[in-house]
């Protein structure tokens, strides 16, 4: 078993304004999708949600709002799972609520260095 | 002479007793511990055959034992160049202490630590704990673990040798070392719960008597003043919810019922209305433990609001995020099938794949059911009967296949 980040990229829409009802609708959808994966034994860490507020820090010491400056597309959070290959974990992405909203989920094996 | 009320006395203070001469006079080995109390009450036995149980048999025990233990250590002075160096200073000034009932809670209390130890395995864990912490026999732990005397002994033995290789260092613990060895005491505490909650022993009174000392046990710790208490508090109240329907889970064949066969006027409310208690207790500041996702979804299942099972959903998503095991998976996967749709559920319990579970195909033939699949519930009730090792546990499936079949 290896471990794999799970990245969630997503275009946030400025104009949508979530009802109560909606958000908990989708805060139930992620956690049911991650107590799938927990389920098969295959959550390594459940990752944290990441907000909307951010700062971007450049080689010539200039700080820009946002991570959005240049990029539409964000990180908007990350779990760890463990499988036996990358594809296998690509699989467990499968019915993430992220790509139901035009999102992408990113899978990147977590490097190990040994004797460290 | 009353045997029961003698039995009682002598199971309740079988552990009281080892505990004080282990740990108040520092005696570091068990065995002797326990044959000055098997001596102790041999002298009682007969002393009180004559003359029946005195007024205070406690008390009376207590003194024997002080007694015992002192005509030991006498013998053992004309050896004195093989007393072993380690042996407290304190036990020379023993003959002039009176064993009170704040040095027996103090002993008890040390005691719970010194035998729960994170590496002895599950099995000699539970044995050494019925033994000396709940004064069971040897040949009660036998028929509880479905075992024989023999094996109970030697795991016994193994485990006080462990103990007592360790313990030398360990007659005084202090405050924080308590504190961070709390959740393995719970750990056991709730391996003894489960022991007798879940045994497939017939004999009703040896399991209610396990969970009854695992929650006096757990009482006993969230009445010391030097632990966090919410964790504590949240065991508690699990075990309420759960011996609360200790009556309702028998069917009378020998076979336990699941939550919605149960007859729900035999919960006992009592039991109830404590586990509420110590779950609200158990939420003060922001500690969230397994035990207290676990008393939720206790609390929830004697609920019938709506919601009810989202809420038990979630709480097991979360739980498994803390600690993955495959009740929980399966326990979760039904839950999804209640509050979200069967469909789902059937689709997530395939990606389990616990291949060689007979509770696994038993819940695939459950969802099956639900969905009104009758060839599929079959196939996989089928498959549960060749993976299940138990008798009754057969028995319980080729009953589930007699009322399809019917």
């Amino acid at each position: 078993m290896k471990d794999f980040m799970m990245l969630f990229h997503s275009e946030p829409d400025p104009n949508f304004n979530p009802t109560p009802e909606q958000i908990q609708e989708e805060v139930k959808a992620w956690q049911d999708w991650i107590g799938g994966i927990a389920a098969q034994g295959k959550l390594k860490n459940e990752g944290e949600a990441l907000g909307f507020e951010g700062k971007t820090m450049h080689a010539d010491g200039t700080v820009t709002d946002g991570p959005y400056a240049e990029v539409k597309e964000i990180v908007g959070g990350f779990i760890i799972v463990s499988a036996d290959s990358v594809e296998e974990a690509a699989q467990l992405a499968k019915g993430c609520p992220g790509l139901t909203n035009g999102g992408k989920v990113e899978i990147r094996d977590i490097m190990v260095f040994d004797g460290m | 002479m009353d045997d029961k009320k003698l039995s009682g006395i002598f199971k309740s203070e079988y552990s009281n007793l080892i505990a004080v001469l282990c740990n108040y006079y520092g005696l570091t080995d068990l065995q002797l511990a326990e044959d000055i109390v098997s001596d102790t009450f041999l002298k009682a036995m007969k002393a009180w055959s004559h003359k029946g149980i005195p007024e205070f048999p406690k008390a009376w025990l207590r003194k024997v034992a002080q007694n015992l233990l002192n005509e030991h250590y006498r013998r053992k002075k004309i050896y004195e160049q093989k007393i072993t160096p380690e042996l407290d200073v304190r036990n020379q000034h023993v003959n002039f202490v009176e064993i009170t009932d704040k040095i027996i809670e103090d002993s008890q209390l040390q005691m719970i630590f010194v035998l729960c130890d994170p590496k002895l395995n599950r099995e000699s864990q539970l044995c050494i704990a019925l033994r000396i912490l709940c004064g069971f026999s040897i040949e009660e732990i036998a028929r509880a673990l479905l075992s024989n005397k023999e094996t109970i002994n030697k795991k016994l033995y193994r485990a006080k040798k462990a103990i007592k290789e360790r313990n030398r260092v360990e007659t005084n613990l202090t405050s924080s070392q308590y504190v961070s060895r709390l959740d393995n005491v719970l750990r056991v505490i709730y391996l003894l719960f489960n022991e007798g909650y879940y045994s497939s022993v017939n004999e009703e009174n040896i399991r209610y008597e396990i969970c009854w000392e695992a929650m006096r046990l757990s009482l006993f710790l969230s009445e010391q003043k030097i632990f966090p208490k919410q964790k504590i508090y949240a065991l508690i109240a699990l075990m309420c919810f759960h011996a609360s329907r200790l009556d309702a889970r028998k069917s009378g064949e020998n076979v336990d019922l699941l939550y919605h066969e149960q007859d729900k006027r035999k919960w006992n409310k009592d039991l109830i209305q404590k586990g509420r208690k110590y779950l609200n207790l158990s939420a003060a500041g922001n500690v969230i433990s397994k035990y207290h996702l676990e008393a939720a979804i206790a609390y929830w299942h004697t609920e019938e609001t709506t919601g009810k099972w989202n809420n038990i959903l979630q709480l097991y998503n979360k739980l498994l995020t803390i600690e993955y095991s495959p009740i929980i998976a399966m326990n979760r996967t039904y839950a999804l099938a209640q509050a979200n749709s069967v469909d789902e559920a059937i689709q997530e319990a395939h990606k389990l794949e616990l291949k060689d579970n007979h509770h696994y195909f038993c819940l695939l033939a459950e969802l099956y059911r639900m969905n009104n699949n009758i060839d599929k519930e079959v196939e996989y009730l089928n498959k549960a009967i060749e993976f299940a090792n138990k008798e009754n546990e057969k028995e319980l499936i080729n009953n589930k296949l007699k009322k399809v079949n019917r």
